[in-house]
């Protein structure tokens, strides 16, 4: 098997959240993006957490169906975690490295932006899940992700009959919506 | 319960639940209806979110556990090993500009100390002295003071104001009885001016004083506000403490380094002053040209002494004149023809409130003095 088909099939393993995956591309890169973290004024801490940022890029990259990684893996993780750590030292305002080399990285920004968006997006979700809290999220969990049935919940979680429980979900998914769009509108 | 039916249709729709003519029907409504359109690619966006939302969420949990792993594993480097790492690589950053920074350091304090050896002479030869004084403590204690006053003079210990350039000084003082309108400040501010004093309120407006009296061993002097505009004020806000400040108690200042009052925060350090002279108290903080005078008061709104000096050859190391003192020069004043009724009132208003409070009602009563 050749490399290039070996990265495929762990990008692929990304996408299904395949754990030993995930372990193989941290073993393989992570100490070389930790000396670089470390070696330009970040900690092992803040190495870890572009690490793991950089990771989350991959993710999102290897579920949109359309990446195609034209480089090795190897190069791609080097850029992201560069191009992300040094927007970091930039936002702490520490100074800037001066040594940094000038090594072979490919172009990544777009890839940056969208996982900033991406980020984002998550983050407001997160928020507006944390203000409807329980029985909302359950419910809506139930519905959209393990994808009951109206019945099924309806017994769950102790409704009379379906149609409350979809009455129920329905007030539910308003209010989650309305707490998601009135942030998400406001960045807009 | 329309709403409800409209995502009813829309999730029917988009899960493929909806029979072909209902299907049909649907599009079809939707091409003519923008507003139904928008809540469909509104829904699907944002069920789209939602699931992805949720992705994320399982795929970062199953990272975090990866992670665990490999930091058993000793791949990933825990965080209790964060300070020593950091350490280290500030070390190996900046190795360079620590060893040229430490040269000159070396070769500044080898500088200072010379200087300070040399100026410094004339003192050790007193030291010795104090020190046997203190020994026979109270018979002694005039000519105790006496060599203070010299040390204080000679070198380490240095009044906070220095005089400006146009013969104008500028200090602190706080009103003692509000009734006479005296105020306490130190003996070497009343003494620094030749024409006259002025004093200044926190709100810049300026009055005429005059120097009762000064007691320049104690380094304190009481002065008197004679502007026939300033208005007699109510009784004081703080109290006068007749006991030592205790060890480690925090204290705050108030006072004019510079136009406007400036606030200032330290404690006790020790319970007497520069080598041990029993009239001052050693404070922690920093005070600047111009504190001398400025209030020193604890947490209780009691005011425990009168910034006077600093040490000059360490950092943060202030002389404060204990309170108590200014009842013995009050007792003074008192025995003055026109002052025999002077007295420290006080209503006490500041015990008990929290600091910011405390600063606004203790402001009223702390003045710049001025004079040329």
């Amino acid at each position: 098997m050749t490399n290039i088909e070996q990265e495929r099939i762990l990008l692929e393993g990304l996408a299904k959240e395949d754990k030993s995956s995930i372990e193989r591309i941290y073993r393989d890169n992570y100490k070389m993006v930790q000396n670089f973290v470390v070696n330009n004024n970040g900690s092992t801490d803040d190495a870890a957490d572009i690490f793991q940022e950089a990771m989350i890029v991959l993710y999102e990259k290897s579920v949109s169906g359309s990446f195609e990684l034209n480089c090795q893996l190897k190069t791609f993780i080097y850029s992201v975690t560069r191009r992300l750590w040094l927007k970091k030292l930039q936002q702490m305002q520490r100074y800037q490295p001066s040594n940094v080399e000038i090594e072979d990285t490919v172009a990544v920004d777009e890839d940056i932006e969208q996982h900033e968006k991406n980020h984002n997006d998550f983050q407001l979700m997160e928020m507006a899940m944390t203000k409807i809290g329980e029985p909302c999220k359950s419910l809506l969990d139930a519905y959209y992700l393990q994808k009951k049935s109206m019945q099924e919940i309806a017994t769950d979680f102790g409704y009379t009959n379906a149609d409350n429980a979809k009455t129920q979900k329905y007030k539910c998914l308003v209010r989650l919506k309305k707490l998601f769009f009135a942030q998400y509108k406001n960045l807009e | 319960m329309e709403d409800t039916l409209l995502i009813d249709a829309v999730e029917r729709f988009v899960n493929g639940e909806m029979s072909v003519e209902e299907k049909i029907y649907f599009e079809d409504l939707r091409k003519k209806n923008p507003e139904l359109d928008q809540a469909v690619v509104e829904h699907i966006f944002f069920i789209n979110q939602f699931q992805k939302h949720n992705n994320t969420r399982s795929y970062i949990t199953i990272i975090h556990d990866v992670k665990a792993q490999l930091s058993q594993d000793g791949l990933i480097v825990s965080k209790n090993h964060k300070a020593p790492a950091k350490i280290i690589q500030l070390w190996k950053k900046s190795k360079r500009t620590i060893a040229v920074a430490a040269s000159i350091a070396g070769i500044v304090s080898i500088f200072i100390a010379s200087i300070v050896s040399v100026s410094t002479r004339k003192e050790t030869n007193i030291k010795p002295l104090v020190e046997k004084l203190n020994q026979v403590e109270n018979k002694n204690l005039q000519i105790e003071k006496k060599v203070n006053k010299l040390e204080a003079e000679n070198a380490n210990s240095a009044p906070a104001i220095v005089l400006k350039g146009e013969a104008k000084f500028r200090a602190t003082g706080f009103m003692i009885d509000p009734a006479n309108k005296l105020i306490v400040t130190n003996a070497h501010v009343a003494n620094e001016a030749r024409n006259g004093l002025i004093i200044e309120n926190n709100k810049g407006v300026q009055f005429i004083a005059k120097a009762v009296f000064v007691d320049v061993e104690k380094d304190l002097a009481i002065i008197q506000v004679t502007d026939e505009h300033f208005k007699k004020m109510s009784p004081l806000p703080y109290s006068i403490k007749r006991n030592p400040a205790n060890l480690g108690e925090h204290v705050f200042m108030l006072g004019y380094p510079k136009q406007e009052v400036v606030y200032g925060e330290g404690y006790i350090s020790a319970k007497n002053g520069y080598q041990m002279d029993t009239i001052y108290c050693q404070l922690s903080t920093a005070a600047n040209e111009g504190s001398s005078g400025s209030p020193v008061v604890n947490s209780g709104g009691e005011v425990v002494g009168i910034v006077t000096s600093t040490e000059t050859n360490a950092q943060g190391v202030v002389y404060a004149i204990k309170s108590a003192n200014i009842y013995k020069a009050l007792e003074e004043v008192k025995k003055m023809p026109d002052y025999t009724n002077s007295r420290i009132n006080s209503n006490n208003s500041m015990k008990g409130i929290d600091r910011v409070n405390q600063i606004k009602k203790l402001e009223e009563y702390v003045f710049m003095i001025k004079g040329n």
